[in-house]
């Protein structure tokens, strides 16, 4: 393509782009009246009370929950086209795709590894969860659209906006740990657990405000359509890939490092000793006396 | 489900519970056993190459330790035969010397022993020889001359002599 080419094709895609943004400004002004206000979206984003979907006509949900069975469906079918397709063809060598696969069994593997010796489900846990918040927040990135009971057509957020999916995530996350626990120091590590009385919630409202606060910002830019342009590459894509990296990364690296804690079953040591490193750690250059007289026979005259 | 803040639905939760459940066990039987299996049996593979290059290594070291003991062995060996011979070659070199000295010497003391032996003739000779001039020139003296003639008589037979 020539230089010509190239500024006439550009020329071209930016009159296309002006039309659909002339198009949908003006469309949107032709529409007589908002059906939900940004309050009202807003408030269902955060408390679920509006717009429910019905789940296979047998009870309404969340939209949360149909996004969050339509995330693992999907994370089955890749799984399953992994296992038939590529994993029998895996070499001793990897590509691409398999280093890819490798590198995400290995990440978790060697972080479950690192956190506590008892790592086989550790792993398999920080991996599932891990995958499903990452797929899980990206997913609200398609906009898939569902019609609510009440007729309504509504995009799917992420699974974990929803307070529900939160908690569960959470609260498995914190009986995760205490499995930990007891499989390192049996009923003792119930107690160690339980002395973590607030992690259940911490890890399920760190989950759902994240998330939620990434939903409500993208409702806020979607809702107005002189604001969907440009700005949702930035507030849109990047963040929301930052959020599904960061969100994934904190859960699994929590979940991890308190169960290496609780299922750690080395003897503390001795009580003196103990004390003697936790003045070591409190004052590492040793006595005042001595701390100011290394002051002065350094100080210039 | 009013009085529940934030309309959390402990139905819902279950929902959720349940959705993650299996999608874990999915994920689990599908991706995740078997990617960290084929992982752990590379590992494995790779372990095993490193243990065979490392008994290679070591049967090449030992192998090289061998030949090295046998070749110093065998420089040894050589040495000691060197040396063996060196003597031999010293002592033989000594045998010859003092054989050689020895006939030399023997050869000096045979050649002494005959210019001794010839000396002793001549001067033997050469006394008998005087000792008859003198008896002669005695002789003379007393039967025939006066002292001086026979004094000249003397003289002239003593060049004669010594002319001889």
């Amino acid at each position: 393509m020539t230089k010509q080419e190239r500024k006439k094709a550009s020329l071209i895609f930016l009159i296309i782009a002006l039309v659909f943004m002339v198009g949908a400004i003006l469309a949107d002004k032709s529409s007589a009246g908002e059906e939900e206000t940004i309050q009202e979206v807003m408030r269902d984003a955060v408390l679920h009370d509006m717009n429910k979907v019905s789940l296979f006509g047998l009870m309404d949900v969340n939209p949360g929950l149909i996004a969050g069975i339509i995330v693992s469906g999907f994370l089955i079918i890749f799984a399953l086209i992994c296992r038939i397709f590529f994993i029998p063809k895996f070499t001793m060598v990897p590509g691409k795709f398999q280093l890819v696969l490798e590198t995400v069994v290995g990440l978790f593997d060697n972080m479950a590894r690192g956190s506590s010796k008892i790592n086989g489900f550790l792993g398999a846990y920080i991996f599932a969860a891990g995958s499903y918040i990452f797929t899980g927040t990206l997913f609200e990135l398609f906009g898939f659209q569902v019609i609510t009971t009440s007729g309504l057509s509504v995009s799917l957020p992420a699974p974990l906006s929803d307070i529900n999916g939160a908690i569960m995530m959470g609260c498995l996350s914190y009986l995760v740990i205490m499995s930990g626990g007891i499989a390192g120091n049996g009923i003792k590590g119930i107690g160690k657990t339980l002395k973590e009385y607030s992690l259940p919630i911490s890890l399920s409202f760190r989950l759902f405000g994240a998330l939620l606060s990434g939903a409500l910002v993208t409702e806020l830019v979607y809702y107005y359509s002189a604001l969907s342009y440009v700005l949702p590459v930035l507030v849109g894509v990047l963040f929301t890939l930052l959020h599904a990296l960061i969100q994934a990364y904190v859960l699994t690296m929590l979940t991890s490092l308190f169960y290496g804690q609780v299922s750690d079953n080395t003897p503390k040591p001795p009580k003196e000793k103990r004390d003697k490193l936790s003045k070591q750690a409190k004052d590492p250059v040793g006595p005042a006396g001595k701390r100011t007289s290394v002051v002065r026979k350094h100080r210039p005259a | 489900m009013t009085g529940v803040p934030l309309n959390i639905d402990w139905q819902q939760i279950l929902l959720h519970l349940f959705n993650f459940t299996i999608l874990f066990g999915a994920l689990y039987i599908l991706l995740y056993k078997p990617v960290k299996d084929f992982m752990a049996k590379r590992e494995a593979h790779y372990a095993e190459m490193d243990k065979k290059a490392e008994q290679a290594l070591a049967e090449a070291e030992s192998g090289r330790a061998a030949y090295e003991k046998k070749a110093e062995e065998f420089e040894a060996e050589a040495r000691e035969e060197k040396n063996k011979m060196t003597k031999e070659v010293e002592a033989e070199r000594e045998r010859r010397l003092s054989q050689a000295k020895d006939e030399a010497e023997k050869i000096v003391a045979d050649a002494k022993a005959e210019a001794e032996r010839e000396k002793s003739e001549i001067i033997s000779s050469a006394q008998k020889e005087i000792s008859g001039m003198v008896t002669g020139a005695v002789e003379k003296l007393a039967l025939e001359q006066s002292a001086s003639d026979a004094f000249d008589q003397f003289l002239d037979a003593a060049e004669e002599a010594d002319h001889e």
